[in-house]
């Protein structure tokens, strides 16, 4: 592990300035000339077929310029995984808000009515919302079985382990959908001219997901469709897929009108019809002996991924590969299903299934431990990984991790034992109960098996005209700091100036495809070709004769400035390669399913008002390993912010649907924490390194997401004496299941 | 094409923004935040919710902190407004600026704007504030990125300097 000047230190954010002074440039922040204002005509129905569109009296149709599916050049189709999503629904619905026509207009007031005075007729069909209802196949909505995916892993003999068990625990955990609400909305500009095709400004995390969707909708040629990100307000995996479907439906506006168009959602259209996280559940049935070691078991983990496959494939394998948690499982049988219900899609959100699979072991690891008689830490202490087992997937653990020493320095950080005694004694008089509890975890960075091979990301170093030195990548900033944390890296390989390095704005015509800014990903992979095609930089400069090996930053400018003015644009590349003792068979789901794993253990500390019901997180203690720090503050913040999310997702954020439409689409009624809702949160890091990522860095981003939930009940559950097993968990929730079970004692007696 | 809200219906509305008076013909019922961003060009204030919880339009009206997306324009007649582009200028930043970059405070940078804004009327009548005026302070001000800890730590780093300088 290599600790610099640059990696390792909190330099000021790339695009800092920008954002504080109102300079920095959202894509509503941005005008065209001549640019008209889009809008959508969505279904008011969960599924059915369309019978009769009518365009209402009172309008100025003629100043409309309309879209619908006819009129699409090429496939219409939004193109990811399978090709079954359409850009504008053409004559059948499958769920609530799909788009159906789109209109455009020079005034963007004339739109809302223009929109609203649209009427559809429908023949409306039976439509399913839960996964209960999509597993009996009561109604076929998509293929021959509602089933998007299934897998199934498999490790040891799970059918031997029942009679050699003492205790059988059981369990079945639920989790509920979540809006990212990122606080800028989603929102595209389109413009096209025959000669250049199409361009889109946007909103967005993956550029080439984008372009790889307007080629085959608008029947371009890769040179013709062009991606720009505007600077991104948020997105947590809620501006991965999503922003496809806007950029296309902008570009078949920009088309048909000849003129550019502007599309952005307000909050309600955007919390309704855009993605969620996947509401899931988790069965869990464990073989355990009397001294509480895991024998082993079989886990059922099933999510419900809405009407149309988008990432639901991909979200169900990453929620089953960490469905066994940080323990080791001699003997165990995953299986996992995606399935369809008649819901706007669910997609990707920061943890991408593991907030849920990780939520439904964690809390079963306490069952296990009341079951067999040990305390929630002893049963943790007893199972897990270790240097040299397998994970649930027969991934040996190459790197030196020691869990039970991770949990004792959270546990001593926490002051979780004298807690723990207090709270006991307390509880026992005092009008609130209060409760410790804990997680333990662990976050596969990267795309999962063969999927950074299959990605082969390429990236660009350049040095410049200047003597700066330039990043090019595809890999976007919306908040998590990429730009400044790949330039951190560039800076410290090369041994020059962080204010000598810039990063391009990521612009399809620019840059080449180093992969979509998702699965913790950007810093350990991205970030390790950005040092290697730096490196590069140097090698070329060392060979032209321009630099010594022992140079300083102005040196190595001059260098720059010489070699371009001699020999013209330098540009070096470099493309990902999968190390070749890495294996992972996609069939059987077995081998090395990441290149690294996070690990961390975070403690809750939680108040039950027992008037209201309500919960309060009190303390929240973080505790991770996620190799090299690059960038203390950054590391914070995403840990933080994180956590913040993940105490939203456990507590207060719930969507209400009704005929499978959100009803609480507006942010007075779906309720994120605000900045007196959260508790002190005690961050803290511990640094092993990863071999695979630049300068020992593993990913972060999406970790915080997987323990709060889990930590937060376990310490309800050591409040109340009473245990909860579906989240969100509302004041309501806990009121009618301390009423409920206050019947039943009553009625023992 | 014609627009929805004919000429007939606007008025003459002039206001101090930034320290320059402005005059202009619009809707009285048009948002303020609308103006600012449409017809000035001030995008610095964000469009979050449009109905008055996110608090990402925040301006500062006649010295008060308000949802510039609830604020008719006629409401804001002669009044003196103060957006995030008019706080320090563009090139520089101001102390709570500075202590926003050092501390973490901005990752996405949607809601920063407001959030300076509403930390540096904060600070303005509270110079001391405690780490309770600072939460009690910002709740108006939604933050998705940073579960707020960087923010408070940045609001309190700049009142430290702003009590030592």
């Amino acid at each position: 592990m290599t600790t610099g000047r640059i990696v390792g230190a909190s330099v000021p954010r790339k695009e800092g300035r920008d954002k504080l002074t109102g300079k920095a440039q959202y894509v509503d922040d941005m005008q065209l000339p001549g640019m008209l204002y889009g809008a959508t005509v969505r279904s008011r129905i969960p599924r059915g077929k369309i019978k009769k569109i009518t365009f209402g009296p009172g309008i100025a149709w003629d100043e409309f310029t309309v879209v619908s599916a006819k009129d699409i050049p090429g496939k219409n189709c939004i193109a990811l995984i399978v090709d079954d999503q359409s850009c504008l629904a053409d004559g059948i619905v499958n769920h609530q808000e799909e788009p159906i026509l789109l209109l455009a207009h020079a005034d963007r007031h004339a739109l809302p009515k223009a929109v609203d005075s649209i009427a559809i007729e429908y023949d409306p069909l039976p439509a399913i919302f839960t996964i209960e209802e999509s597993e009996s196949q009561s109604q076929i909505i998509w293929g021959t079985d509602n089933t998007f995916k299934t897998y199934l892993v498999e490790k040891g003999d799970v059918d031997g382990i029942w009679e050699r068990a003492d205790h059988i625990v059981e369990g079945e955990y639920t989790t509920g959908a979540q809006e990212q609400l990122y606080i800028e909305n989603n929102g595209m500009i389109a413009a096209f001219d025959p000669q250049h095709g199409v361009t889109v400004w946007g909103s967005l995390q993956c550029p080439f997901y984008i372009h790889k969707a307007l080629m085959s909708l608008c029947n371009l040629p890769a040179d013709k469709v062009r991606v720009v990100q505007m600077e991104t307000g948020g997105a947590f995996g809620g501006k991965e897929e999503y922003p496809s479907i806007i950029a296309g439906h902008a570009a078949l506006l920009a088309i048909k009108s000849g003129c550019p168009v502007k599309i952005i959602y307000d909050r309600m259209e955007d919390m309704a019809a855009t993605t969620k996280r996947h509401p899931s559940r988790t069965r869990h049935r464990t073989a355990v002996t009397k001294d509480g070691k895991i024998l082993g078991g079989e886990i059922e983990f099933t999510i419900d991924g809405g009407a149309y496959t988008t990432l639901s494939p991909v979200v169900v394998s990453r929620g089953a590969i960490h469905a066994g948690g940080p323990y080791y499982r001699p003997n165990v049988r995953i299986r996992a299903r995606a399935m369809a219900t008649n819901a706007p899609p669910h997609g990707a959100f920061r943890g991408f299934g593991a907030p849920q699979s990780l939520f439904a072991v964690e809390r079963h690891m306490n069952r296990i431990a009341q079951t067999v008689g040990l305390t929630p830490v002893e049963i943790r202490q007893r199972n897990f990984l270790k240097p040299g087992q397998t994970t649930t997937t027969e991934q040996a653990i190459r790197e030196n991790i020691d869990l039970e020493k991770l949990l004792d320095r959270a546990l001593q950080l926490s002051d979780y034992h004298s807690m723990k005694k207090r709270f006991a004694g307390e509880n026992a008089t005092g009008p609130a109960k209060k409760g410790i509890g804990i997680a333990a975890f662990l976050h596969g960075a990267g795309f999962t098996g063969s999927g950074e091979r299959n990605l082969g990301s390429v990236v660009e170093v350049e040095a410049c005209a200047d003597g700066s030195v330039r990043v090019l990548v595809s890999s976007t900033e919306f908040g998590q700091g990429t730009k400044t944390v790949l330039c951190q890296i560039v800076a410290e390989t090369l041994r020059i100036g962080y204010e000598d390095v810039t990063i391009a704005q990521a612009d399809t015509d620019d840059v080449p495809n180093s992969g979509p800014t998702v699965a913790s990903r950007t810093v350990m992979v991205v970030g390790k070709l950005v040092q290697s095609a730096a490196l590069g930089i140097k090698q070329t400069l060392t060979a032209a004769g321009v630099i010594r090996p022992a140079y300083s930053a102005q040196e190595f400018r001059a260098a720059c400035r010489a070699y371009v003015a001699a020999h013209g644009a330098l540009r070096s590349s470099a493309r990902f390669e999968a190390p070749s003792d890495v294996f992972w068979d996609d069939e059987k789901y077995r081998g090395e399913a990441y290149a690294a794993f996070a690990w961390a253990v975070y403690i809750a500390a939680v108040t039950v008002d027992m008037t209201t019901y309500s919960v309060s997180v009190d303390d929240f203690l973080a505790l991770q390993e996620v190799g090299k720090v690059l960038h203390p503050v950054l590391a914070r913040g995403q840990i933080a912010g994180g956590v913040a999310q993940a105490i939203g997702y456990t507590l207060y954020e719930k969507v209400v649907w009704q005929n499978g439409r959100m009803q609480n689409s507006q942010m007075t009624n779906y309720i994120m924490p605000t900045s007196v809702d959260l508790p002190p949160m005690r961050v803290f890091f511990e640094e092993m390194g990863n071999i695979h990522g630049a300068f020992g860095a593993k990913g972060i981003g999406e970790l915080p997401m997987d323990g709060p939930a889990p930590a937060i009940l376990n310490a309800v559950e050591d409040a109340l004496q009473v245990s909860f097993d579906s989240i969100p968990l509302l004041p309501e929730d806990i009121y009618e299941k301390l009423a409920s079970e206050a019947v039943v004692e009553t009625e023992f007696r | 094409m014609k627009a929805a809200n004919s000429s007939r219906s606007k008025s003459e509305i002039s206001f101090i923004v930034n320290g320059d008076r402005k005059t202009m013909r619009v809707h009285p019922m048009e948002r303020l935040l609308d103006v600012l961003r449409q017809e000035l060009g001030l995008t610095g204030a964000k469009e979050g919710c449009g109905e008055g919880e996110c608090g990402s339009c925040s301006v500062l009206l006649d010295g008060i902190l308000v949802n510039s997306c609830l604020i008719p324009v006629l409401q804001a007649k002669d009044s003196v407004i103060l957006t995030i582009e008019g706080l320090a200028g563009i090139a520089e930043l101001n102390c709570l600026q500075e202590a926003f970059l050092e501390c973490g405070g901005a990752q996405c940078g949607i809601c920063t704007p407001g959030m300076i804004l509403a930390a540096s009327y904060l600070l303005q009548h509270k110079p001391q504030a405690t780490m309770e005026d600072i939460r009690e302070g910002l709740s108006g001000n939604l933050c998705r990125c940073t579960g707020y800890s960087q923010i408070f730590e940045a609001v309190a780093e700049a009142s430290r300097r702003k009590a030592t300088a």
